[in-house]
């Protein structure tokens, strides 16, 4: 065939491309920069974590951070935390709050890490939230966070049932993500703290262990 | 490019006049196709598909009252240690000179490969485990529903006879170790596991065993 066209027909890959394209946008979920990466144990669990969650991550020197989910509820956790510790935060820092993940500085510091902005958070060394019997904030953190959560499923509960539409309820689930290599001691002190708000059941974080049974 | 070829080379110009009329019907695709494949290799490497798994595990209220009253009739006890160190006894704890004139506990190291802790467990779980392979042989023969044939499990799991597993560590063992016992223990099917403080005579045991 001396005359054919040497230009190839792209339509099929081009459709496939844009499909994969597609694909991957839909299921791909930002990823969150966290102040403190954390090497999680491996297991054989192949349970999914819930979505409604608080979650304390404990890193590899023992320090604790916290994080929950919902905007929302965080704001109201932070304006507790805030008339509780006799700290003020104004709208910007609140909403700036709300975008935040983890962190883990005790409140005093709170207002100037917020403040601060993305890669200064990531370069700033976190000390951790104090959870000794003396000051215990991150105590603190979880009750507030559990309170505010409740009333906000409450809200959502009403609200549903106002418009006459089936609401699921979930309650808030906590969990611990701890370094593999964090002193049990460090991981036990933090679930004293949840025990001690009676709070007994939670889900440990892992990763799911490469087939090597 | 096309507009050009007015005057020079006849055939050629003719040609090529013919060419670009031809294909100004079709649009260029390929800077599509490369955005396209642009965004495809960013998508692919940046998006994880790895959420996050977690296992549920409940700790007792207060571990202090508990260890009181335990009276656990098949228990085996792990006692986490640094270097990875593992130790474990069966049943109750005696400390040396106990008033009921019992041999005092003894620690036996063990550690976390296949001939370790695994086979230990499937050694002294054994009657569960064999109880649990008869459901799953009535199971599979449709003798028992889905239901019954959970329920009956968890019965034999949380039978008083079967083998209950404290978890105890110390102050300079790692959190990877725990994990990694409590992921064995839900291998081996254990249904009655706890994860509960060290009493201060285990400790100067395990202090004296593990020189």
């Amino acid at each position: 065939m001396p005359k054919s066209n040497p230009s190839l027909d792209m339509t099929p890959m081009v459709d496939l491309a844009f499909l994969l394209v597609t694909f991957f946008m839909l299921t791909a979920s930002a990823r969150v920069s966290e102040p403190v990466v954390v090497d999680t144990p491996s297991s054989n669990s192949d349970k999914l974590l819930p979505e409604n969650v608080i979650l304390v991550t404990i890193d590899d020197k023992g320090k604790a951070y916290y994080n929950i989910n919902n905007y929302d509820v965080r704001i109201k956790t932070l304006e507790r935390m805030g008339a509780q510790y006799k700290v003020d935060f104004n709208e910007k820092e609140k909403k700036e709050f709300a975008k935040m993940t983890s962190f883990g500085v005790p409140i005093e510091t709170l207002k100037q890490y917020i403040n601060m902005d993305e890669n200064g958070r990531l370069a700033a060394k976190s000390p951790g939230i104090p959870l000794d019997s003396l000051n215990n904030q991150l105590g603190d953190w979880i009750q507030f966070g559990r309170i505010e959560a409740a009333k906000q499923a409450k809200t959502q509960k009403d609200k549903a049932e106002k418009a006459s539409r089936a609401f699921k309820y979930e309650p808030i689930r906590f969990a611990i993500k701890a370094d593999g290599k964090a002193n049990y001691i460090n991981v036990k002190q933090v679930i004293k703290v949840f025990t001690d708000k009676e709070i007994y059941r939670f889900n440990l974080i892992t990763n799911l262990e490469k087939g090597n049974e | 490019m096309a507009e050009v070829n007015t005057g020079d080379g006849g055939g050629h110009g003719k040609h090529e006049k013919k060419r670009a009329k031809k294909s100004s019907t079709r649009i260029d695709m390929t800077p599509m196709v490369d955005l396209a494949f642009l965004l495809l290799t960013f998508f692919v490497l940046t998006s994880t598909f790895s959420k996050p798994k977690a296992m549920e595990i409940n700790f007792p209220a207060d571990s202090k009252d508990r260890s009181k009253d335990q009276k656990v009739n098949n228990a085996i006890t792990f006692i986490m240690t640094k270097d990875n160190g593992v130790f474990y006894y069966n049943g109750e704890f005696y400390p040396p000179n106990n008033k009921d004139a019992k041999p005092p506990t003894e620690l036996t190291k063990t550690d976390f490969s296949k001939e370790g802790i695994h086979k230990l467990l499937l050694d002294r779980y054994k009657p569960t485990l064999d109880a649990i392979a008869i459901l799953d042989k009535r199971f599979k023969s449709k003798e028992i529903v889905d239901t019954t044939y959970k329920r009956l499990i968890n019965l034999e799991k949380g039978n008083k006879d079967a083998l209950t597993v404290l978890i105890k560590a110390d102050d300079k063992a790692i959190y990877k170790n725990v994990i990694d016992l409590i992921d064995e223990l839900n291998v081996c099917l254990v249904g009655k596991y706890a994860v509960v403080d060290m009493m201060p005579t285990e400790l100067e045991l395990l202090n004296i065993t593990n020189k």
